[in-house]
């Protein structure tokens, strides 16, 4: 249907965010004058009012599985008081001016929209019932709303939303900082659970994702990259792979990796993707690549071991100090723990479709974060941002790796070199997995020192892991308020540096499924030491209800002391318990913790059950997903400790294939049951795709522990 | 070369290399993009389809292979009544996050309940091992198996269903 994009360009409602910044919760939509090409029927930009009194809500994120495209419109229908079948649902385009931020990231759109969706459905009752209060010559106090109906219950007076929306769309908008929101004893909609939009379609193959994208004469492009990231385009030769029928081009582009000016990707375009991806065997390349094939796994793990064992080059975070009180301490606990590189593995492997035309770019592009991808392709393409028009596809798996823009970008470039041709660039499996931004690996050196009460009164932490120039590179950053650092009085939390070429980026819960199973696993040796389990350690050093201050958010500990008790009870945690295992951690506003049931068998783990408890504040909007949500974070934080999750790099580039070489769990290992519980508490509804997956692997980790003895301080977990 | 094959019930004729895969030939020749490319190596499962019955990956399945047989996508499955059960049991319980791989899952495990209708939870998680989720929606998939197989629904899959009592 074209009704998405009439959507948006008939819109008069104009929504900005203050700020902007990716960890920037507040937003706000802020309505301009009412544009005179407006239609009568549309309300504001989200809101479309249908003659069979259907309402037509733009969903305006990214959909990636999070079950984004049903929980937004959710939000504006509970407020417009809409029956959810009168709902019907459609993706917006990419346009930040008229919609806000549109990211599919860092678990940010519960909390950044929690408010302006619901003003958006309470801007539009209003201009409802004022146009009511107008025709009936009523006060609008005398009105209510009920299942897409204005309602004067002393008169019986009713007319549907349909009969008043010409009229109401000439109402002055209302300033959406002033209009009434429901009290949460109101609401009809959030808190009920509610399927996915998608799904009938989904169940019957319709075409949905990026890579189903189809225009009339498309033609198809298979990419070949330099295998070592950062190397860079010397020559090619294509003259076998232009003699092959049906092959139309081969274009140099730049992923923007590189220098501009240089490349290093070269797209053969074809009338067909199998086509494009045979002839790449006989096109010739050589690539300027010796600055980075000094790059390796081997390499890191000899160096990372050198710098741990050194004095740290920077501090994240220092109070008192921690030297001078292990060097008093009655008991002193050390530990090294690591963890590998990792790719995101998204089942639909990256891909993009453009078409540039009459000097303007139109892409169809499964991104996380489309506006960025607007930005970093049209300075690429030499375009100005507001000549690219993006439509968002439904996303076959994000998990950070589209957050990343690359694929729009070469598509853009490979389009604007073929004008009039619609071109879809498809990466490959292999491509995929060589030409990830992968989640960083690091290398922690632990101690904790006790002083002759026992109390925890010094820790450290040396972690080494990459960066350049004395900052890190994407996604190795380490959270200055890493717990305990904020109930110690006595802390160092180090970093030092190395290089590598690999491109990083933010992988589900980034840093945090790493962190959460070094410190979740070294407090509970920590807490061995103390004669404590990991629980109880938790709720002594908690103490208090209180909020600390934190760089990226404020931790509330009667928040976590909630979730670790409720955890502990439905699990019928007693103490230390062989094949048990516990971990808490606070991310991305949420608060988690729980507990791994597990066996283990002729040397084969099973994970039998998982508990979790989660506070994610007062709603959780669509219980239904939620469930779904929780269930993905444990089997997902899981997978990476069990199945041997780890990428490898020689020469500079990575050597994973294919499934083979980088296993994601499958159903057979999956535990049997997740049992998920929500702790309700007087805080604004926040995210769920993140931050139930880093304690699982902690969780897991200590599991092992109390079955086999051994302390598992290095992620992929090898049980021999 | 040229190939005739029946593709949910349709006889379609292609014209395509002898070993583009079955997978290539029905998103780009036939325009049937339901079946999804995700390894193009036979690991991950979301390219499966019914060759004569019988799963197979169609990215491992040359046109060659194809020609003169019967192919179920997942565009047609819902046209008998297991493949129409299993279908519903996936709506029913809300089973996609990103749905990516679903088709390949409901055509696997359309397979397995032809040809073994009252699968045990082993039964389920050995053939279905072979489908991918990358989103792990696993609990909800062998949920959905068991009810389109008329089988009462695991104690373990409680909170795999929509309706969580904590919830309430």
């Amino acid at each position: 249907m074209s009704d998405t994009i009439a959507l948006s360009r008939r819109s008069f409602l104009v929504a900005s965010m203050a700020g902007g910044a990716a960890l920037t919760l507040d937003a706000s939509v802020v309505l301009a004058a009412a544009s005179a090409a407006a239609p009568a029927d549309v309300l504001n930009a989200f809101v479309r009012i249908n003659a069979d009194n259907t309402v037509t809500i733009g969903a305006k994120n990214p959909e990636i599985g999070q079950g984004i495209k049903v929980m937004l419109p959710m939000l504006i229908a509970d407020e417009m008081d809409l029956a959810w079948e009168q709902v019907r649902i459609e993706q917006t385009d990419a346009n930040e001016k008229l919609y806000g931020v549109q990211t599919a990231g860092g678990s940010t759109a519960t909390p950044r929209n929690w408010i302006p969706m619901r003003q958006v459905g309470a801007a539009a009752r209003e201009m409802l019932v004022l146009a009511a209060a107008k025709k009936w010559g009523v006060h609008p106090a005398t009105l209510s709303t009920a299942k897409g109906a204005v309602i004067q219950t002393t008169s019986g007076k009713s007319a549907t939303y349909a009969s008043l929306a010409k009229d109401a769309a000439a109402q002055t908008p209302p300033d959406l900082a002033k209009v009434t929101l429901k009290e949460p004893d109101g609401f009809q909609i959030i808190g009920t659970s509610k399927p996915g939009v998608d799904v009938p379609k989904i169940v019957k193959g319709d075409p949905l994702f990026g890579i189903d994208t189809r225009v009339p004469g498309m033609v198809h492009g298979a990419v070949v990259k330099c295998p070592a990231h950062g190397g860079t385009l010397a020559s090619f030769d294509d003259a076998a792979v232009k003699a092959i029928p049906g092959v139309l081009a081969v274009v140099a582009v730049n992923s923007g990796f590189v220098p501009e000016g240089k490349a290093d990707t070269l797209v053969i375009v074809a009338d067909s993707w199998w086509k494009a991806s045979k002839a790449r065997e006989k096109l010739s390349v050589k690539w300027d690549n010796a600055a980075v094939t000094g790059f390796t796994t081997a390499k890191y793990e000899v160096d990372a071991a050198k710098l741990v064992a050194g004095p740290a080059q920077t501090n994240v975070f220092k109070a008192g100090d921690a030297d001078a009180a292990l060097a008093k301490a009655a008991k002193v606990v050390t530990a090294d723990y690591e963890y590998p590189f990792l790719a995101h593995a998204t089942l639909e492997p990256q891909n993009c479709t453009g078409l540039f035309k009459d000097g303007k770019l139109e892409l169809w592009a499964p991104s996380q974060a489309p506006a960025g991808g607007r930005a970093e392709t049209a300075k690429l393409c030499g375009l100005a941002p507001d000549d690219l028009t993006i439509h968002m596809t439904r996303i076959g798996g994000g998990f950070g790796r589209r957050l990343m823009n690359d694929y729009m970008v070469i598509a853009g470039q490979v389009a604007k070199a073929m004008p009039g041709k619609p071109v879809k660039v498809l990466f490959d499996r292999t491509d995929d997995f060589r030409h990830d931004f992968y989640r960083p690996a690091g290398w922690h050196r632990l101690t904790a020192g006790f002083g002759a009460d026992g109390a925890l009164t010094a820790f450290k932490d040396h972690f080494a892991t990459f960066g350049t120039d004395g900052k890190p590179v994407r996604a190795a950053q380490m959270n200055p308020a890493e717990y305990p650092a904020q109930v110690v009085p006595n802390v160092d939390l180090g970093v030092s540096y190395m290089s590598t070429n690999l491109a990083t980026g933010w992988l589900r819960a980034p840093s945090s499924n790493a962190m959460a199973f070094v410190f979740q696993s070294f407090l509970d040796e920590v807490a061995e030491a103390a004669g404590l389990d990991l629980p109880e350690f938790m709720r002594r050093t908690l103490g208090d209800a209180r909020e600390l201050p934190g760089e990226r958010a404020k931790f509330h500990t009667g928040r976590a002391r909630g979730v670790i008790d409720a955890v502990c009870k439905s699990a019928g945690w007693n103490g230390r318990q062989k094949g048990r295992g516990f971990g808490f951690y606070f991310c991305h506003l949420g608060y988690f913790a729980e507990v791994v049931d597990i066996a283990i068998t002729d040397g084969a783990l099973k994970v039998d059950k998982v508990w979790v408890a989660g506070d994610i504040g007062a709603h959780v909007i669509n219980p239904l997903n939620a469930m779904n949500q929780a269930h993905g974070c444990v089997i997902e934080g899981l997978g990476q400790a069990m199945i041997g999750q780890k990428i490898v790099q020689e020469a500079g580039a990575i050597t994973a294939e294919n499934f083979g070489d980088f296993g994601l769990m499958r159903i057979d290992a999956a535990p049997r049951e997740i049992a998920v519980e929500f702790v309700k508490t007087d805080f604004p509804p926040t995210g769920l795709g993140e931050p139930a997956l880093p304690p699982v692997i902690p969780a897991l980790a200590n599991a092992i522990y109390t079955l086999t003895g051994k302390r598992h301080r290095r992620l992929p977990l090898e049980l021999v | 070369m040229s190939v005739t094959l029946t593709v949910n019930g349709r006889k379609r004729a292609v014209d395509a290399e002898a070993d583009k895969p079955l997978l290539w030939v029905l998103r780009e020749d036939l325009d049937m993009p339901g079946t999804k490319f995700g390894c193009g190596a036979g690991l991950c499962g979301a390219c499966t389809v019914h060759l004569d019955g019988e799963a197979v990956r169609s990215c491992q399945t040359p046109i060659a292979d194809a020609a003169g047989k019967q192919v179920t996508t997942i565009e047609g499955v819902a046209m008998n009544d297991l493949g129409k059960r299993v279908v519903e049991a996936w709506t029913a319980l809300d089973v996609p996050q990103c749905g990516y791989c679903q088709a390949g899952q409901i055509m696997s495990a359309t397979a397995l309940l032809k040809q073994n209708p009252k699968p045990t939870p082993e039964d389920i998680d050995g053939w279905m091992s072979g489908n991918i989720c990358r989103c792990a929606t696993y609990l909800r998939i062998r949920a959905a198996i068991r009810k389109a197989a008329g089988l009462p629904a695991e104690m373990a899959d409680a909170s795999a269903l929509p309706v969580a009592e904590n919830l309430a």
